[in-house]
């Protein structure tokens, strides 16, 4: 054995990186010019942004924001900018933003739409964020009743005592269902709120604001609502009510009671394969042939119903999904455990199952939100209404790019919030199972 | 059982009492439930109508116009958005990072903004920003027709050449209440021929490839076989494209897409491939590494790989989807009424709603014929999705 072994006694002094490695130049090779065809895909495409850009940029900013109407933006922009330019006419939007997002809503009355949009977002604040102190679900609780009161005005008295009836039905359904079991709890308790809605509230209503205090605020036409504060009024509510609905569609539809599962079935299947606007068509002519003679009630609250009854049949699918996707097991754990159908489901089915639908139920929202804009086809003035008044108005008759692209900017913001946040609850409630 | 029952009484509770209200109201307004209004003469004009219609046509005829409007919509619409959405969603992957970027801008731009709302915005760019007929004119026009004078784009439509027969076959009638083409027909059925005979030679090469690994040449006898025999076809038939002419304050001649049209089209197919390119590359990224590594020990090309690893996997998670989104894409055709296009809701569930005042049976039949649409294109969907279903043992 010869003696050839070396060791080293100092270290040895540490090379470069390689120049492509986590530069920007070897990013920039990796990933714009790994090859000929990518190469010319990059250079396709920086040409396209550059042009897009060079077209747009000066559009958008040599503007100008202060003329009254189309003609005279045109006439101020070439005198500021120099001959030939033809830049955005902003002026409309500063114009008529207010009524964007207001719509005719009385001018000294904004503060009651925004204090009920802050409101809205302190009510959903400790259902979106579940590390809030859970006392704040009770305001979300009542806010439905208060948003209500403020948006539309008139005595309070309607909607408390509307609030009461509810939680007295519910106390009753939950003392009836210990005692005499869920059916007669059920029956009894909407009995008893259908009641008091026919004829409890309204007698209450008059005889407390002649006799005691009308106690209120100044009442706002369904007629004067309009803007984006319609699309969110409309999008909210029926996301809101759609939820509950759609998870009562969505177990029918998965249950072994026949009646009950082709019921549900039959819902689901008609109002999925009709569109939106023939609904919106029924609320805005057919509702009222359906309904006791004389019945006539607001035209917003007809759309309302519609489109949270289109929007809980897509809820009841992506549901239904969700309860697909869970393994059998967890729902013969909640037999195994002995808990009845309502207990398992609540406890243990339906948490998990409503997690794994969350990316669904969300898009279900960000569409539903969409199609309030639908509204504007039977006559509502939400944005896009309007959008086709400002256009008709002589002032600012041909107005395309400014006006629309205002208004895809504010749903942009929401619906692409909404996705967002879609993700970060899908990331924070990834417990790992893979 | 008993919760069966309540819910069943409940039910019949609720339609009796719906109905019991309607029947009431409609008395009292002094309106029967009937179809017979369907009958009667529509007195309005369809500005865009591929079977023969006038104003003095009936409801029936008018609704039935609107119907085929729709369906010209939806069928554009879904595969403009197919073609576009797989493009974008297979971009979307790329390795080249502004493409992918773009690409994602495409996407959450159109999606995250309603879909009337593009519709009404592509229409007004089309009125607005597109040269008038006038400006064709004189001896130096501001605008100019493209491709050799033959396609004409203007702010009242785009009109395209029409192909035109010399010594053409003439219409035939079906059943008296549209006519057809025949020259379209006798040209369609030589293309089949033309199409199977190439196949049986395609079948035949790939038998001699599996018996003696060696692959015949057929390719250019396919293709010889399917361009040849169409185009002796044409041209005895006399085949020349009718170009668009300006005559007084408009085009003549041609094929007319009106604005409304191409609006609805452009806006519902950019909506829908947002969508579409969503469920592709969801789709894609569903089918392991591990395929495209072991497709690749195998010796397979990129494209190869592409086609006849990936793709075919990709595709059973994609096409349910996808046929929802047709549905959506259809469904959404209703929206037409908001750019004037006359599709059935114009017709059925618009004007002959309001000319007859029968609200309750129009927007029931419309009702009932997107019903019908959309159980239509689930039924031919779900078929094609059990044909490339996996087969299991």
């Amino acid at each position: 054995m010869s003696d050839s072994s070396f060791v080293r006694t100092e270290m040895l002094k540490s090379e470069a990186p390689p120049t492509m490695e986590g530069s920007v130049l070897g990013w920039i090779r990796n990933n714009l010019f790994s090859g000929p065809w990518n190469s010319l895909l990059t250079i396709v495409f920086g040409l396209l942004i550059v042009y897009v850009l060079a077209e747009m940029l000066p559009w958008v900013f040599l503007s100008s924001w202060t003329a009254t109407s189309l003609r005279e933006c045109r006439e101020i922009i070439p005198l500021t900018y120099g001959e030939g330019t033809t830049g955005a006419c902003w002026a409309v939007i500063r114009e008529r933003y207010l009524q964007l997002f207001y719509g005719f809503y009385p001018r000294e009355l904004y503060w009651r739409v925004n204090l009920t949009f802050v409101l809205m977002l302190v009510a959903l604040a400790p259902i979106l964020f579940p590390n809030l102190p859970r006392q704040l679900l009770y305001f979300s609780g009542v806010y439905p009743f208060l948003g209500y009161w403020l948006l539309w005005g008139g005595t309070i008295w309607t909607p408390t005592l509307t609030l009461a009836g509810l939680i007295v039905g519910y106390l009753l359904f939950n003392f009836l269902s210990e005692k005499r079991g869920l059916l007669i709890g059920v029956i009894v308790g909407t009995l008893l709120i259908i009641f008091w809605f026919l004829f409890g509230v309204i007698p209450i209503t008059v005889f407390l604001s002649e006799n005691v205090t009308p106690l209120a605020i100044e009442i706002v036409e369904s007629e004067q609502f309009g803007g984006f504060t319609l699309s969110v009024i409309i999008g909210a509510t029926g996301i809101a009510a759609s939820l509950p609905i759609g998870i009562l569609l969505a177990l029918g539809r998965k249950s072994d009671l026949l009646i009950v599962k082709s019921l549900c079935v039959g819902f689901i299947e008609f109002i999925r394969g009709v569109p939106l606007i023939t609904l919106l068509f029924v609320a805005s002519t057919l509702l009222n042939y359906f309904l006791p003679p004389g019945t006539n009630f607001d035209i917003i609250l007809r759309v309302v119903i519609m489109v949270t009854l289109f929007a809980s049949a897509y809820m009841a699918e992506v549901i239904r999904g969700g309860l697909a996707a869970l393994p059998k097991g967890q729902y013969e754990a909640g037999d195994a455990l002995g808990l009845d159908y309502w207990k398992s489901m609540r406890l243990i089915v339906l948490p998990q199952a409503l997690k794994i639908s969350i990316p669904g139920i969300v898009s279900t929202f960000i569409g539903l939100f969409k199609d309030t804009t639908l509204v504007s086809i039977i006559g509502l003035l939400d944005p896009i209404g309007l959008s086709k008044a400002i256009r008709s108005d002589t002032a600012w008759n041909g107005i395309v790019w400014e006006l629309y692209a205002f208004v895809a900017a504010v749903f942009f913001i929401f619906c692409f919030a909404m996705s967002r946040y879609s993700i970060y609850l899908e990331k924070k409630l990834e417990t790992g199972h893979r | 059982m008993t919760i069966q029952i309540v819910a069943l009484v409940g039910f019949m509770l609720l339609i009796s009492w719906l109905i019991s209200n309607t029947i009431q109201n409609l008395e009292t307004l002094g309106k029967g439930v009937d179809l017979w209004f369907l009958f009667e003469t529509s007195s309005y004009d369809i500005n865009q109508k591929l079977i023969e219609y006038t104003s003095r046509s009936t409801h029936l005829r008018a609704a039935f116009v609107g119907l085929i409007n729709t369906l010209i919509v939806a069928v554009l619409g879904c595969i403009t958005a197919t073609v576009l959405g797989i493009l974008i969603g297979i971009l979307r992957l790329s390795n080249n990072w502004i493409v992918a970027k773009i690409m994602t801008c495409w996407v959450e731009l159109f999606r995250n903004v309603p879909v009337l709302l593009w519709i009404v915005f592509t229409m007004a760019i089309l009125i607005e920003s597109l040269p008038r007929p006038a400006s064709f004119r004189g001896e130096n026009p501001e605008s100019s027709l493209l491709f050799w004078d033959s396609i004409a784009i203007t702010n009242r439509g785009t009109y395209l050449p029409e192909p035109l027969f010399s010594n053409g076959l003439g219409d035939i009638s079906i059943f008296g209440i549209f006519e057809v083409s025949l020259d379209l027909v006798a040209f369609l059925i030589v293309l089949f021929a033309c199409i199977f005979v190439s196949n049986i030679l395609k079948k035949r090469a790939d038998k001699t490839q599996q018996n003696t690994g060696h692959r015949p040449r057929v390719w250019p006898y396919r293709i010889a076989i399917i361009v040849i025999p169409p185009i002796v076809l044409l041209y005895i038939l006399g085949f020349y494209l009718g170009k668009p002419e300006l005559k007084g304050f408009n085009f003549q001649g041609g094929i007319y897409l009106r604005n409304s049209l191409i609006a609805l089209w452009l806006a519902l197919s950019f909506y829908t491939s947002a969508f579409i390119a969503e469920i592709v590359r969801a789709g894609i990224l569903a089918v392991s590494k591990g395929q495209t590594e072991a497709s690749y020990s195998l010796g397979l090309r990129p494209s190869l790989t592409m086609n006849l690893i990936i793709l075919p996997q990709a595709l059973r998670v994609i096409i349910p989807p996808l046929i929802s989104q047709f549905l959506n894409l259809t469904k959404n055709s209703s929206l037409a009424i908001s750019v004037g296009y006359m599709d059935i809701t114009g017709t059925l569930g618009g004007i002959t709603l309001n000319q007859t005042g029968r609200e309750l049976e129009s927007i029931l039949l419309l009702m009932l014929v997107f019903l019908g649409i959309s159980l239509g294109i689930s039924a031919v969907m779900n078929w094609y999705n059990s044909t490339v279903k996996i087969k299991e043992r």
